[in-house]
Order: C-alpha cells, then structure tokens, then sequence
C-alpha cells in the first residue's frame, strides 16, 4: 500500500492540474529556462567517408524542441529559452553546472559521459534539479548507479542489444560469432551484448577480440588489407550471424561481405539497432525529420532525437500542468499518465524504477529500415516496451521509493 | 457471366470515356501506389485506379462534386481530379507537404493544413491563388468546418491542440488542449460539438463548441488488443447527429458510438491500421481504407456489419463518396 502511495498523489495532482488547463488565460507569459550542458571532446570520426564529421548532436535536437516547445507556446502563454553551456575540453563542468544553477536554470539536458553526469547528480544544486541523460548509455546508470534526479532520455546498451536479439530470435539466426573492439566502451556493449543472446535464447560460438591498430580513414588500397585481414580473422568457425561490438567506428565497417563463410554482420555495424536513423519515415517520422534538416542543414541523429524527446517532455509537461514549477513537472513526467508521441507509432514514458525512457527500438541498415523491436512474439504483462532493457524485476536500481 | 450494367461499364472504360452514374461512388488514395482507386460502392467492385500525383493523402469532392481534391503530399501541391474525364485538370497551389483539407461554406474557399511548416493554408479555388497563412500549432493535421462555416478547427499533432479559427477573420480565437497527437476533427451537425480522435492518446476529446471545454473524453477497451494498439484516427458523425463511428488504426476496428450517451456500442473488425472512412450518401454503408491490409471494407450500417473488402492500390489512406 504505502509503495503506491507517490502514484497515487501523483495521479491526483494531474487530475486536478489537467482540469485547470482546459482552457487557459493567455494574459501573463511564463518563462521556462532549460540548460543544456556538455563538454568539447574530440569529435567522433566515422570510419566512412560518407558520413559526416558532427560536433553539434544533440544540440541541434534541444535547439528544434525549443522551437517546436515554443510553437506551442503562443497559444498558452508560455515561453521556453534554453541556455547551452559548452564547457572547453580541459573546463570545469562542475563550476559550469553551478553557475547555471546560480542562474536559475533547475531543468538540464545533459550531454556527458557517466562520471561527470553522476557528478552533477550528486551536487546540492542538483537535489531540487531534474537532469534528462542523453550522452551516456550505460546500463549501470539504470542500474546501481542510478540517481533519483536523473531520467535517461537515450536507450541504455541493454535496449539496444535487446532490440537487435529479439529480431534475431525471431529470424532463428542463433549462432552467433561475436567481435569486439579494444575500447571500455566496446566491453561495455560486448557485456550488454552478451546479455540480450542468453535472454533471447541465441548462443555465442565463437568470440574474438579485434586487436588491430585502428587505420586512418583514408588510406590508398585500404580495401586491400582490410580484405586479407577479414576472412583470416572469421576462419574456423559455422556461426548464422556475426555481432560486432565497435561503438568508436574503428573497424566494424569493414566486416561487411568479407567474412570467411557468407554471413551477415549485426551490431554496432551492418544491421544495427538505434533509437532514430534517418531510415524511419513511419509514424509520422517525415515531419520531424524535415523541420530538423530544414533547421540544421543534416539528418537527424540519436542524439539529437533524445534531446528532442528530453525537451518536448518537459514542454507536454509544462503545457499540460500549466505551470513551469519542476516539482510539478518533474511529477506529471514520472506519473502513469505521461505518454509523448514521438514517432514511432507508440506513445513513450519512462519507467519509474529507473527514470529510463521507455521506446521502440529501429534496427536498421544503413539505407532502409529492416524491423522496429519490440518484436510482436515478445509478451510483456505492462507494457511490451518493457522487454527492452533492464525491466523491473531485473533493475537493481531502487528510486521508486 | 456480366450483367448488363458491367457490360456498359467494360465499354465505357474501354473507350477511356466518362464515368456512369452509380449509386455510390468512393475515391480511394493510395499513398504508396500513387492512384486514386474508384469503387462502385453498391456493386462492391473496384472500377479504376487513376495514376495521380506522388503520396496522395486527404481527399475532397467539390461542392458541386464534379472534381475531386486530391493532397498529393510529395508534389507540395493539390491535384484536381475532373470526375467526368478522369484526368488532372489542373494543380492549386497549398504550400509544403498538404496532408488534409476543408471546403468553406460555399465551397470556393479550401483550406489546407500543411504539417511542414505550422500554417493552414487558405487558398481560392477559382483564382487558384493562396489567400492567406493562419500560423497555428506544431504539425498542423485534421481539419473540421463548423455546420454554419463559420469555424475552422484544425488540430496540431505534436502541439496537442484544437485550433478554433474564425473564418471571416483567419485569427486563431481559442485553443483547446486534447491527448497525444491529435488528427480528425469533426463537428456534429447541430455544430454545438466537435470529436477530435488523439491517435497516441488513444482517445476522442468531445468539445463544446461555445465554451472550448473538454466536455467528455471517450476512451476504449477490446479484448486481447493492448491499449497502445488502439489509435484512433478517422471519424464520421451521421446526419441525424446520433451516431459517430471512429477508425481505430492497428486495433483494425471501427468503433460504433452513441452520440448521446457517448458510450461505445458496437467494435466491428475491419482491415489492418484502419485511419480514414466515410459514408455513402444515403448512409446504408461505410467504406474504411486499411493501410497495412492494402484493401477497404464496407460496413452495412443497419445491420453493423462488415459485408465486403475490396483490394484497392497500396496503403490506401484516404476516402470520398459521392
């Protein structure tokens, strides 16, 4: 009884609040003030020349969601400013994080790795704060090292991995030969990885590290290396499908139709799962993706969608509840009744033992979109969503209090 | 074997001449095939697909239903689709992306709802010219004129809003908050009411046309169907005012709904991601476009239920009848 009890309130305050919004005086305009706060690092350089080299994700996300967030807010006298900090690669992103704090900013999209957005939880500055994750993936973030002022807007590694077994399982391609890179990061996902195969009933029969110095990405008659590397390195062994785990793009692109026997590549390359791609049109999918490369001149990214979502939560939130008070945002976002569209077909929300977004996932090739987990098969006694990641009864994170 | 009126109608076609008097006449757009799929309704066949334009979505009869209306959504135009020779007359102009429209009062007026970039366009069907920009929420979508057509609801997808809009002003006079993604908007035909369906809410917001007041929220609830499946869409209201019936998406029902007591009476099973329908004249039948079945079926409204399904071109979207 006393465990459902913040439910409840929850769920009476947003009655009361909702009733109140029907119709609402447009007289006083009402700022709310958004922080976006990360740090300058080296700029990701995919391996492909293809693709772009950005140093803006994410932002470019938070900067159409305030727009979108104010488009709205003409009509209920709300106005909505974000203040983006970027802190220099050797800056003080704590001192940062104070000063826009000192500023009056209690709502931040938080664009770091997982020490420095854990930093930021743990300040007292925080404690009246809410910060929406969109930088870091790690599964301990929804795990033990979870923060009650923190809701993680970008899909956790064990979503993703998730997203792409299910699909496998699906298909019957279980023999897995998994590749992993040399980077923590790497590891990080290979675990995840690792995780989805045994949940969704795959099996790892071969798994190798790739020891390999990363190659620079333009190199005359790489090709030709790269295919004397590849089928040496996948000799040996039957497997339906090989994972790579690569998240620093260093050599997954590689894998590609030069594997030993002819088999597909899955993971952080080759079919990957992904919270957005340029692929989804669905659901509507076409207006966002245009108002995004109308506003910034490229295609919109994973990054930039979980900004998008952070902002647009706490933009429903301030509409519906007509007011910009975090605690009352911060409660209506949590309570059962939250439900944002946000073009995948189904309303997301997030979950409240974890502050985790709970969404479909788009597993994708680079130019089409293959399938959407989760995967009609996988039943779920609340919601389907939550066969994504760490559910309930498996998240050792404890903020539901 | 033929019967005589399919003989005619083989012949007509044949000779690429005009189309006969039917009794019921629907128009079908195929977003992903490019045609409008012409079905006579009361012989429950398809007669023609026409090669129109790329991504036609909503479609409208002219007041005089001599034309047909056409949002070919990735052309940023609107094509006209002359029902006597079958042939795109002429394009007017809509601004980017046209997704659904509304006739004015004596039908010269069309407005338009382009989800690009916020506005519903107003434009002249006569001069073919763009008359004025009304800026209104995020992703503007359903559009709904009141009996008297003195207003213009319009209801914004990600904004989450119905847009109340005086049509001899253009001005946006009230604003009323609805669930997740709203998309239809139709007002009863004594105009005291307008049902906007929230396709991620999952629900239809009743609102009193006078006041901009939520007066009842309809959810709904199928056996064996998860609550997120049910994305309602589509919604017609009957002449009389008592009934409405609403398009229910990947739930592939259509919901049958007392107008009075606004309880849902009735689920009929249709095909799969059901968004658009529409009456006959005399209203003894529904035809319902079923995206992800790629066919229609058509509803016996007397006795509630679904007689036939017709296969139509791919991802069929919207639906006329005249």
């Amino acid at each position: 009884m006393t465990k459902n009890w913040p439910l409840v309130m929850a769920a009476l305050m947003l009655t009361a609040l909702v009733s109140a919004t029907a119709v609402r005086a447009q007289s006083d305009v009402e700022t709310v003030k958004m922080g976006y706060i990360t740090q300058k690092s080296d700029a990701h350089i995919p391996l492909s020349l293809l693709e772009p080299i950005l140093e803006d994700s994410g932002l470019q996300g938070a900067r159409l969601a305030i727009k979108d967030n104010n488009t709205t807010g003409k009509f209920t006298g709300q106005n909505f400013l974000l203040d983006e900090v970027i802190v220099p690669a050797n800056g003080d992103v704590l001192g940062a994080f104070k000063k826009m704090a000192a500023d009056g900013v209690r709502l931040f999209l938080v664009d770091l790795p997982m020490d420095k957005l854990l930093a930021i939880a743990d300040q007292p500055e925080a404690a009246g704060a809410l910060l929406f994750n969109i930088g870091a993936n790690d599964d301990e973030l929804r795990n033990g090292q979870c923060r009650a002022n923190i809701l993680h807007v970008n899909a956790s590694r064990a979503m993703l991995a998730d997203a792409l077994a299910q699909y496998l399982s699906w298909k019957q391609w279980r023999e897995i030969f998994l590749v992993v890179g040399k980077t923590p990061a790497d590891r990080a996902y290979a675990r995840s990885l690792k995780r989805a195969i045994k949940r969704f009933g795959l099996k790892i029969v071969a798994e190798k590290e790739w020891t390999f110095e990363a190659t620079s990405r333009r190199t005359d008659s790489g090709h030709i290396s790269a295919q004397q590397e590849i089928p040496a390195f996948t000799q040996g062994v039957d497997f339906d499908v090989l994972i790579v785990s690569d998240e620093g793009d260093e050599f997954g692109e590689y894998l590609s139709y030069r594997t030993h026997i002819p088999r597909p590549v899955a993971g952080t390359h080759g079919l990957t799962p992904i919270a957005w791609h340029r692929v989804n049109e669905q659901w509507g999918a076409t207006q966002v993706q245009r108002r995004f490369n109308k506003l910034s001149k490229r295609w919109m990214n994973a990054k930039d969608y979980s900004a998008w979502i952070g902002l647009r939560s706490i933009g429903d939130a301030v509409t519906r509840a007509a007011s910009g008070d975090v605690a009352k945002i911060a409660a209506y976002i949590r309570s059962p009744d939250f439900q944002l569209a946000a073009f995948k077909g189904v309303p997301v929300s997030y979950r409240a033992w974890n502050g985790q977004l709970r969404q479909p996932i788009l597993v994708t090739a680079p130019r089409i979109l293959v399938t959407v987990s989760p995967q009609k098969r996988f039943l779920h006694q609340f919601s389907t969503l939550d066969t994504l990641g760490y559910d309930r009864p498996e998240s050792t994170c404890r903020i539901e209090r | 074997m033929m019967n005589l009126k399919q003989l005619a109608l083989a012949t007509v076609f044949a000779v690429g001449s005009s189309l006969p008097v039917m009794a019921a006449t629907a128009f079908v757009s195929s977003e992903k095939d490019n045609v409008i799929s012409i079905i006579d309704v009361t012989a429950r066949k398809l007669v023609k697909n026409v090669k129109v334009g790329m991504r036609p979505r909503g479609v409208l009869l002219s007041k005089d239903q001599k034309v047909l209306y056409i949002c070919t959504s990735d052309e940023d135009h609107i094509e006209v689709l002359d029902l006597e020779t079958l042939k795109i007359t002429h394009t007017l102009p809509s601004g980017p992306d046209p997704e659904l429209m509304a006739l004015g009062p004596k039908g010269r007026i069309l407005y338009v709802a382009n989800e690009d970039d916020n506005m519903v366009t107003v434009v002249d069907t006569v001069d073919r010219r763009v008359l004025d920009e009304i800026p209104v929420g995020v992703e503007p979508e359903g559009m709904g004129v009141s009996p008297d057509g003195k207003w213009l609801v319009n209801t914004s997808e990600t904004t989450n809003m119905a847009h109340f809009i005086n049509t001899a002003t253009s001005k946006v006079e009230g604003n009323v908050l609805v669930d997740s993604r709203p998309r239809v908007a139709q007002y009863t035909p004594d105009g005291k009411e307008v049902w906007v369906s929230a396709e991620i809410g999952g629900t239809i917001s009743v609102i009193d046309a006078a006041t901009y007041k939520v007066s009842h929220k309809i959810s709904f609830k199928i056996p064996g169907i998860r609550r997120e499946a049910i994305q309602p869409v589509g919604i017609r209201i009957t002449k009389d005012g008592k009934w409405v019936f609403a398009a229910l998406g990947p739930a592939a029902r259509i919901a049958v709904i007392n107008a009075k007591t606004y309880e849902v009476e009735k689920y009929l099973l249709v095909g799969l991601r059901v968004w658009n329908l529409a009456l006959t004249p005399d209203e003894k039948f529904i035809v319902t476009t079923n995206g992800v079945s790629n066919d229609i079926s058509i509803i016996d409204v007397e006795k509630r239920k679904v007689i036939k399904s017709i296969k139509v071109g791919r991802m069929p979207w919207g639906v006329v009848i005249k």
